[in-house]
């Protein structure tokens, strides 16, 4: 190469292995970027951030319901730009007993006159409730699909795990509406 | 003459910055933080100025060191340099003193935000959604829920008439809460992500589509409370005021009342929302 | 398009001994640090007009309340292309070509070590501000959603998106070969007897800093891909509706934003770290403290991203740790300092334009260092978070901080460079007018921001008035200011007084054992260091 030093040849190798090391880095760290995605969902499962709680369906557990505690549950209803739902809670609050299951419903209506795809994405408040708080039925586990102008109740079957912090008296359901099919923004 | 000039110049900055500041330690809204109108926003005034005036202290001396240096370690004084350059105490000593002084500002700053975590045994929830470009409020424990929109003319906003007093920062429905109680506040958004601040509050949350994010407040004082939108959410992010009113609870019923049968109310009897 | 450089590359100039290609030709085939050197410096020195003219705009429409000049969405493209276009091309191309100059020089090096590479991590860049400016002029205008490029807004770009995307990443692969050319040249090149505790500390920032960028920039290129993919080809990363996370993006993005403003400022603490011993004859205090000092603050600097996302929700937890982690970044930060003013300590001091803006820099980068103490403190930072207290934070970092030391080094090493003294009084007049200009500029801004006004917004409520009327004519100053640089440099390169080959009394280093200018070649044999 053009570096006249002592040793021109170990220079060149020197550099091509370090090059290649720090490429691997680079690499690496482009895929660290993406890998923070799952790290990201792992965190958010177990601190509840950002009020995350499961798409996904609870196991059915079976234990002492705790009648001497009462939570409140509030359930509140959000559509995202250009849902054009209609879309409310059945009830804006129930006293519940920590390990009792529950049912309750979102009604949603179609406003528009074609078929619309929608979900639902919860999120609960506040953050650290929101791994205590099981769904084993829950219209946000799946894609809805309306028919046009199509109006429906849709339940959801929840308990509140009777491990919930002691200090929380009031917990509170959001869900989201998406239109998810490509027409929606 | 250089010298003398750096060192007066350094004075005089110096003094001035001082002065600006210690007008700061007045209160002057349009001049420093507001101490708000709740117990936490005082807190959080009291932290700023507590940090503050130690950052002042740590930057007169270190900067006072520095100008006496400048002023008698000169050549033209013809001093000869010195040519130390280490010492393992000193340098001990100036990382540990400060780890000492951050410490002392961690403390209350803990104890703080603790607080400020605690939404726990609310009276009353706020349901905060943030739209482009407005916010709609809604009362979990009522029927009741609207839209607050910037009121200022867009006349005044283009020069063609004269900007009124609280230009920029009205709304035609104002967010009437009561006074005394403790308010739990849900912010939510329907598009891009806002962020809900009230300055006397010293509540400031991002309102992220998806996702609610919770926080509290309780006002001590009757009064109006003015804030803005506080994450960039596109063109009119500059035009998305925010007027809190604080009332007392009979006001506020009476208040309750009228809106929920006002047209303005977005909700319907069964509680069915109609955007 | 961004291959038009690859023709000229395969005749490449293999004989280094030979002096540089006839021409024009001779800048795009240039394989010499020094050439490159300077076209980082003039590239940037470009930019930072073009980013300047942006920002006058800004604080043009600021100056009074309502709308006069520009509409709020090209408000919002001058403030994000502003940020982009001082970032990622005045700050941060001004130090490779400080470090494409003086690497090689200070380790008694010949050349960077793949020179070839280095050829073309410069030739991307203008390039990929082509690409990014020229969305000014796509219908729909530029990017508008801040150059933080938070979803979902960001996503709300018009046909800019891609180009944008597209800029980034040639912006972020020409940062990473630069950091690579770094890290080689400075590991594999270094003369005998260099160990790496006697390397000149501008030489050991610019390795640490180089590792940042190795570590950061892919994983912005990484978070930008999301954002494209979610926009164009139906990927949820960060969209609720299909089970993505908003917030994630901001978690990701301000992993490589945060170590990212030390990009901006270790290879300035460098600088000033040659600068303040030459001019108080006296040897740097606390050598090792600081090498130590800026290894922990690149450390600390991956932990704390959280910082810049106290009001999105986290956990108390979260915001304790971030809070904590934050804070200790001021320790590391705090001992530069002192070693700072005790190298000036009993030295014997002269004030030449250099070492003006060398102790300028000390003072105002410590205010900004003050004010983001301040904003470290999570339940106040929920007062100052987008608040025009935090535009004042991070413009006295970046300005008397980053710029400042920009404008010194080019000022300490211009003679070395082109074997001319600039004009010392035209210099001292140019430091004073932006000492003043940028203090009248941004020091308003922290009462602003501490009044409630936030940042990103065109117009304002009344009683922001007078500080933004001050901040404005501080802003005016400051960029017409710079017109007396760019002369004094013009004017330098062009002729003057004949520098020695010392330069300054009290400089040490190699580079100062050089002619002035240097040959075309240097260190072609290896120095010997004792
Ligand atoms: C003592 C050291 C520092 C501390 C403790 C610190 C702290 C902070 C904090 C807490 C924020 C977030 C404020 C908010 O958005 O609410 C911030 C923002 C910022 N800081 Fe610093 N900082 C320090 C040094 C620096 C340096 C050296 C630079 C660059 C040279 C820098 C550049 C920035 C920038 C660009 C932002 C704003 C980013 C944006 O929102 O667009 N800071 N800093
Ligand atoms: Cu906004
Ligand atoms: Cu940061």
């Amino acid at each position: 190469m053009e570096i006249q030093e002592t040793t021109p040849i170990s220079i060149s190798v020197a550099n091509r292995r370090l090059v290649k090391r720090l490429l691997l880095i680079t690499v690496a760290m482009f895929g660290f970027g993406f890998a923070m995605v799952p790290i990201y969902d792992v965190l958010c499962a177990i601190t509840g951030l950002n009020g995350k709680t499961g798409g996904r369906v609870a196991a059915v557990e079976s234990s002492a319901v705790d009648e001497a505690r009462t939570i409140t549950v509030e359930f509140i209803a959000s559509l995202n730009v250009g849902a054009p739902w209609e879309f409310t809670p059945q009830v804006n609050r129930m006293q519940v007993h920590p390990g009792q299951y529950y049912q309750t419903h979102y009604l949603a209506r179609n406003l528009t006159g074609h078929a619309l795809v929608g979900q639902a994405i919860p999120s609960v408040a506040p953050g650290l409730a929101a791994q205590h708080f099981q769904k084993i039925e829950c219209f946000c586990f799946t894609r809805q699909i309306f028919q046009p102008e199509e109006g429906r109740e849709m339940p959801v079957v929840f308990r509140i795990d009777p491990n919930l912090p002691p200090d929380v008296h009031t917990v509170t359901l959001s869900y989201t509406f998406f239109r998810v099919d490509d027409a929606g923004g | 003459m250089t010298t003398s000039r750096i060192a007066q110049a350094g004075a005089i900055a110096t003094g001035g910055a001082l002065l600006a500041w210690s007008a700061v330690a007045h209160a002057d809204f349009a001049l420093n933080m507001t101490p708000g109108a709740t117990a936490i926003s005082h807190e959080v005034y009291g932290l700023h100025m507590l940090i503050f005036w130690i950052c002042v202290v740590i930057g007169v001396v270190v900067f006072g060191v520095m100008f006496w240096s400048i002023y008698h370690h000169r050549k033209s004084r013809g001093v000869v340099p010195a040519q130390f350059h280490e010492s393992t105490l000193i340098e001990i000593l100036w990382t540990v003193v400060p780890m000492l002084i951050l410490i002392i500002m961690a403390v209350p700053a803990t104890k703080t935000l603790i607080r400020m975590a605690d939404a726990r045994d609310a009276e009353l929830t706020i349901k905060v959604t943030g739209y482009q470009w407005r916010w709609h409020y809604q009362y979990l424990n009522e029927n009741l829920g609207f839209f607050s929109t910037l009121s200022t003319p867009q006349a005044q906003i283009h020069n063609d008439a004269a900007k009124g007093e609280h230009y920029l920062l009205e709304v035609d429905q104002r967010l009437v809460v009561p006074v005394g109680k403790k308010i739990r506040v849900l912010t939510t958004a329907s598009d891009v992500i806002h962020s809900w601040w009230v300055p006397a509050l010293a509540l400031k949350k991002d309102a992220i589509p998806g996702f609610i994010n919770e926080s509290w407040t309780l006002i001590d004082k009757p009064g109006i409370y003015r804030g803005q939108c506080a994450e960039l959410c596109g063109k009119d992010h500059g035009f998305m005021p925010i007027v809190v009113e604080a009332v007392p609870e009979a006001e506020f019923q009476q208040w309750v009342a009228t809106m929920k049968a006002s047209k303005l109310n977005t909700l319907t009897a069964s509680g069915g929302k109609t955007l | 398009m961004s291959t038009a450089a690859a023709p000229a590359l395969d005749d490449h100039d293999h004989d280094h001994h030979a002096g540089p290609s006839p021409g024009l030709i001779r800048w795009l085939v240039t394989t010499n640090h020094k050439d490159i050197g300077t076209l980082y410096l003039l590239f940037s020195l470009t930019m930072f007009f073009v980013g300047g003219a942006m920002a006058l705009v800004i604080r043009a429409e600021l100056f009074q309340p309502g709308l006069q000049i520009v509409n709020p969405h090209f408000f919002n493209q001058m403030t994000t292309l502003h940020a982009l276009v001082m970032i990622f091309g005045a700050v941060m191309p001004a130090f490779v070509g400080l470090a494409n100059w003086l690497l090689p020089m200070m380790i008694g090096a010949p050349d960077m070590a793949l020179p070839r590479m280095n050829n073309w991590s410069f030739w991307i860049m203008p390039f990929a501000f082509t690409l990014l400016l020229s969305t000014l002029f796509q219908a729909g205008g530029g990017p508008a959603g801040g150059w933080t490029l938070y979803p979902p807004l960001a996503l709300q770009t018009g046909n800019a998106f891609p180009f944008v995307i597209l800029a980034i990443h040639m912006m972020g692969i020409s940062s990473i070969m630069g950091a690579i050319n770094v890290i080689a040249t400075i590991l594999n090149l270094r003369a005998p007897g260099m160990t790496l505790m006697k390397m000149p500390l501008f030489v050991w920032t610019w390795l640490i800093t180089a590792f940042l960028l190795i570590a950061v920039m892919p994983v912005l290129a990484g978070s930008v891909t999301m954002l494209l993919t979610d926009k164009y080809f139906g990927t949820s990363f960060f969209n609720a509706g299909g089970g993505g996370d908003p917030v994630m993006f901001q978690h990701i993005f301000w992993f490589f934003g945060h170590p990212e403003v030390y990009i901006m400022i270790l290879p300035a603490f460098g600088v000033v770290s040659q600068i303040i011993p030459t001019f108080a004859r006296k040897p740097l205090f606390g050598y090792a403290s600081m090498v130590y000092a800026t290894s922990s603050i690149a450390f600390l600097s991956f932990i704390v991203w959280g910082h810049h996302m106290f009001t999105v929700g986290m956990p108390l937890a979260g915001e304790l740790f971030y809070m904590y982690a934050t804070m200790l970044i001021a320790v590391p930060t705090g001992v530069k300092v002192f070693n700072w003013v005790s190298t000036m300590w009993r030295g014997a001091m002269t004030f030449e334009t250099p070492m003006l803006f060398a102790i300028a820099f000390v003072i105002l980068f410590t205010i900004g260092g003050f004010s983001g103490l301040m904003l470290a403190i999570a339940p106040a930072d929920f007062q100052y978070q987008d608040t025009y207290f935090v535009v004042a934070h991070f413009h006295y970092v970046l300005v008397p901080g980053a710029v400042f030391s920009i404008m010194a080094a080019v000022y300490y090493w211009l003679p070395k460079w082109t074997g001319h003294m600039y004009n010392e009084r035209l210099g001292k007049i140019h430091f004073w007018l932006s000492v003043v200009g940028v203090n009248v500029l941004f020091f308003p801004q922290h009462f602003l921001g501490l009044a409630g006004m936030p940042r990103r917004i065109p117009d304002y409520a009344l009683q922001f008035t007078e500080f933004n009327m001050i901040s404005t004519v501080g802003a005016f100053l400051f960029g017409f200011s710079q017109l007396l640089f760019l002369y004094n440099v013009v004017q330098t390169i062009r002729g003057g007084a004949k520098a020695t080959d010392q330069v300054w009394e009290g400089a040490h280093g190699l580079e100062w054992t050089l002619p002035s200018p240097p040959p075309y070649h240097t260190f072609t044999t290896a120095p010997e260091v004792k």
